[in-house]
């Protein structure tokens, strides 16, 4: 009802414009020979494209950006799992690289030590064969000092004999003359004393 | 009779006179682009409907970016509780999106440039959200007429002015799309007429203006399909949320 009444609004509302562009053959859209048709036939194409596109093509198109829109949700998910994941991993590798690194340290310290301390066991030993070493020259060269004397004194009653034999022309009593000799080095030790 | 710019929105009968009674159905050229525009509408969106790659193709892209922009569209003007009525509009904006387009290839016929036509779906619009705006508010919905924050002296006056603007919804909602694209179409047939007019000296400007004037229908048979989908929606959204 209301719409008769919108229509005869509207239809009287444009009469005026009709009647004024008449010469020109008018507004076809006014003329309602086929006002009925076109709205039958819009009705039924309308209506069917509604139907068609609400039963079957919408509702697909709707479970295609549906399901999209899942993969990719999925593909966030796993991706963010393979993320963490991949970190864990990271971590370990660095714990374990950390651990490596300690322990390379460690042999490195253990090394070092084993060395300083043969070093030193050998110095030791080196310090101990010098020492004797020494000892052993020292001795040598106590007896030799002690040794001594006694041999200049024969050196001495030998030279004495022999110049003495050369200058007098005769054997000397080497007896006396070591006597001699030895009382002469006995002063000569006093007088270096007494200096 | 060809030179006249109201000439292509003659309706003519094609094919037999089908007569029910007194009341004529006969098939006409207006008919047949009704046809050829839902059918149009169909074929695109099957196919792009039927393919399921996640990675869409061109036609699925096409048909999954036109269904995202309605969607989008009913979400933003009319809220979640528009979503029921997402085919309806889908449909409605693709129909007319198809008949203005269609109207654009020379010597064709745009369906929406009938008033008859633009009426009936504006009526339908209007009767379809008046009876829903009934069923969810009940008598409620005559609250839509009266303004919060009024002045009681002024409110008589306002609420006949609301009636008025809200029984003229169907006239405006309709007027618009038939108005642009009947003074568009007569436009570029006029426009034309003064190329063949001018001939081969002068027509180049008429011409040229011509191919711009195509440029912007092609703009307004898209822009006016919006606003009729969109007013659709702020309608609807009238009749679903109610605050006024």
């Amino acid at each position: 009802m209301k719409k008769i009444i919108l229509f005869n609004i509207f239809y009287f509302s444009f009469c005026t414009v009709t009647v004024k562009s008449a010469e020109k053959g008018g507004m076809p859209q006014l003329d309602p020979e086929f006002w009925v048709s076109q709205i039958f036939w819009l009705t039924i194409t309308f209506g069917t494209l509604f139907l068609v596109l609400s039963k079957f093509i919408l509702p697909r198109i709707s479970k295609n950006l549906e399901q999209r829109r899942l993969q990719i949700l999925e593909n966030i998910e796993t991706a963010e799992k393979q993320r963490e994941q991949s970190e864990k991993n990271l971590k370990e590798f660095d714990e374990i690289i950390l651990k490596s690194k300690n322990k390379a340290k460690e042999i490195m310290l253990a090394a070092r030590e084993k060395v300083v301390s043969e070093i030193t066991k050998k110095k030791i030993k080196l310090d101990e064969d010098l020492n004797s070493e020494i000892q052993n020259v020292e001795k040598e060269i106590i007896e030799l000092k002690l040794s001594s004397p006694k041999k200049i004194n024969l050196i001495a009653s030998n030279i004495t004999n022999e110049v003495i034999k050369r200058l007098i022309g005769t054997d000397v009593n080497e007896s006396s003359v070591s006597a001699l000799v030895e009382q002469e080095l006995k002063k000569l030790s006093r007088s270096t004393n007494g200096i | 009779m060809a030179a006249n710019p109201m000439y292509q929105f003659n309706v003519y009968r094609i094919g037999p006179e089908i007569k029910i009674g007194e009341i004529d159905l006969s098939f006409t050229n207006a008919s047949l682009f009704m046809v050829i525009s839902s059918l149009a509408i169909l074929i695109i969106f099957n196919l792009g409907a039927q393919k399921k790659n996640i990675i869409p193709d061109k036609i699925q892209l096409l048909s999954e970016l036109s269904y995202t922009f309605v969607s989008k569209m009913i979400s933003d003007t009319a809220g979640s509780k528009a979503k029921p009525y997402f085919s309806f509009i889908f449909s409605l904006f693709m129909f007319v999106l198809f008949c203005n387009m269609f109207g654009m290839i020379p010597y064709s016929f745009t369906v929406t440039s009938h008033i008859i036509v633009t009426f009936v779906l504006a009526a339908f619009i209007f009767i379809g959200v008046t009876i829903i705006g009934f069923i969810k508010h009940g008598f409620g919905y005559l609250k839509l007429f009266v303004p919060s924050g009024v002045p009681a002296v002024l409110l008589p006056l306002i609420v006949v002015i609301e009636i008025i603007s809200y029984l003229s919804r169907p006239i405006s909602l309709s007027v618009r799309l038939f108005a642009n694209m009947m003074a568009g179409h007569t436009m570029m047939k006029v426009f034309g007429g003064f190329v063949v007019s001018l001939g081969i000296v002068g027509g180049w400007l008429p011409l040229s203006f011509s191919v711009a004037l195509t440029g912007l229908e092609i703009l307004v048979a898209f822009l006016q399909a919006y606003v009729f989908a969109i007013l659709t929606c702020i309608y609807l959204n009238d009749a679903l949320n109610l605050h006024h």
